[in-house]
């Protein structure tokens, strides 16, 4: 089973990729771009076949490792 | 005294702090291997600067399981001086033994540079032979090191005047020109509430001698062997 994890800087912690990004996208003429984030995406494959235990670890992994909770925020998705 | 320094793989500024410790300073130093959980009975701890495991995932996300970072947390557990420099810094981050976190630099450029850090405390072994609002020229060397804390945090470390050192002019005005790399209150250095860990980002271990441009970071050593030789 896979698990997809998307690693996102929390709201109240400055992006200066994405700023920079964001204006890149701007000067290309992306006006309607207001702005980017940037963040890291992890796909686990997982031996479970049960979509809770699934989750649960890869919940655990991104607590331990994949996140850092003073700067950055996960979401899971399950692929069934 | 005994220096342990502590040898990640990607470390690269071991042998600059062994150098210190042990040509500049005369004293006794050790590698130690990050595999290894014996400090060999070291009276100080330095996490060097380098690229530990790569930096892959995070700055210090994965050096913070290797095995010698358990035998560090006891040691510091039990107030036994610990100093993280760069790459170092970001490992005690990781792992806890300091608050806070590093983002890129908002240049989003690697650094490496001279630059003025001020000491804002002294009651830390690292800082001894400081003296408050002492400017000390320190080479940086780093794409990380924009501190981060929420406000509470921040609020916690001014209170408890954990913040060591700041990044200023030479003159030691703390302003936002001075300040390399967008860190949160100019914040350069930092210490744990207990005070017996501290982590900086610029490389006091590069500054030890006059012919690299500068010895200003000979204080912090000589501070360390001062604190160890009256505990």
């Amino acid at each position: 089973m896979r698990a997809r994890v998307f690693v996102t800087l929390k709201p109240s912690v400055f992006d200066p990729q994405g700023r920079t990004i964001a204006e890149a996208l701007h000067s290309m003429g992306y006006g309607g771009v207001e702005d980017v984030r940037q963040g890291k995406y992890f796909e686990l494959d997982l031996a479970t076949t049960e979509a809770a235990n699934a989750k649960a670890l890869a919940a655990e992994v991104a607590d331990k490792l994949l996140a850092n909770p003073v700067i950055e925020s996960y979401r899971i998705e399950i692929e069934s | 005294m005994k220096f342990a320094v502590v040898t990640f793989p990607g470390s690269n500024c071991d042998q600059d702090a062994y150098h210190a410790a042990k040509d500049v300073l005369g004293q006794q130093a050790e590698y130690i291997w990050h595999k290894d959980t014996d400090l060999k009975g070291a009276d100080v701890v330095i996490l060097p600067g380098g690229f530990a495991h790569g930096d892959y995932l995070r700055c210090g996300a994965m050096a913070r399981f290797s095995p010698v970072m358990k035998s560090v947390q006891e040691f510091a557990a039990k107030g036994g001086p610990v100093l993280g420099i760069c790459n170092g810094f970001q490992v005690l981050l990781e792992a806890g033994l300091l608050p806070g976190a590093m983002l890129r630099n908002v240049s989003l450029k690697f650094q490496c540079e001279h630059v003025n850090i001020r000491v804002e405390q002294t009651d830390t072994p690292f800082t001894g032979a400081c003296r408050v609002g002492q400017v000390l020229s320190i080479p940086i060397a780093h794409g990380e090191g924009n501190y981060f804390a929420e406000p509470d945090v921040i609020a916690r470390l001014e209170a408890n005047r954990q913040i060591v050192f700041r990044y200023s002019t030479a003159d030691g005005r703390v302003i936002d020109e001075a300040n390399v790399n967008g860190s949160l209150e100019n914040i350069a250095g930092l210490c744990n509430e207990q005070r017996n860990v501290v982590g900086l980002m610029p490389h006091p271990e590069r500054a030890c001698e006059s012919i690299l441009g500068s010895a200003d970071g000979l204080v912090m050593f000589e501070s360390v062997m001062k604190a160890v030789a009256h505990a």
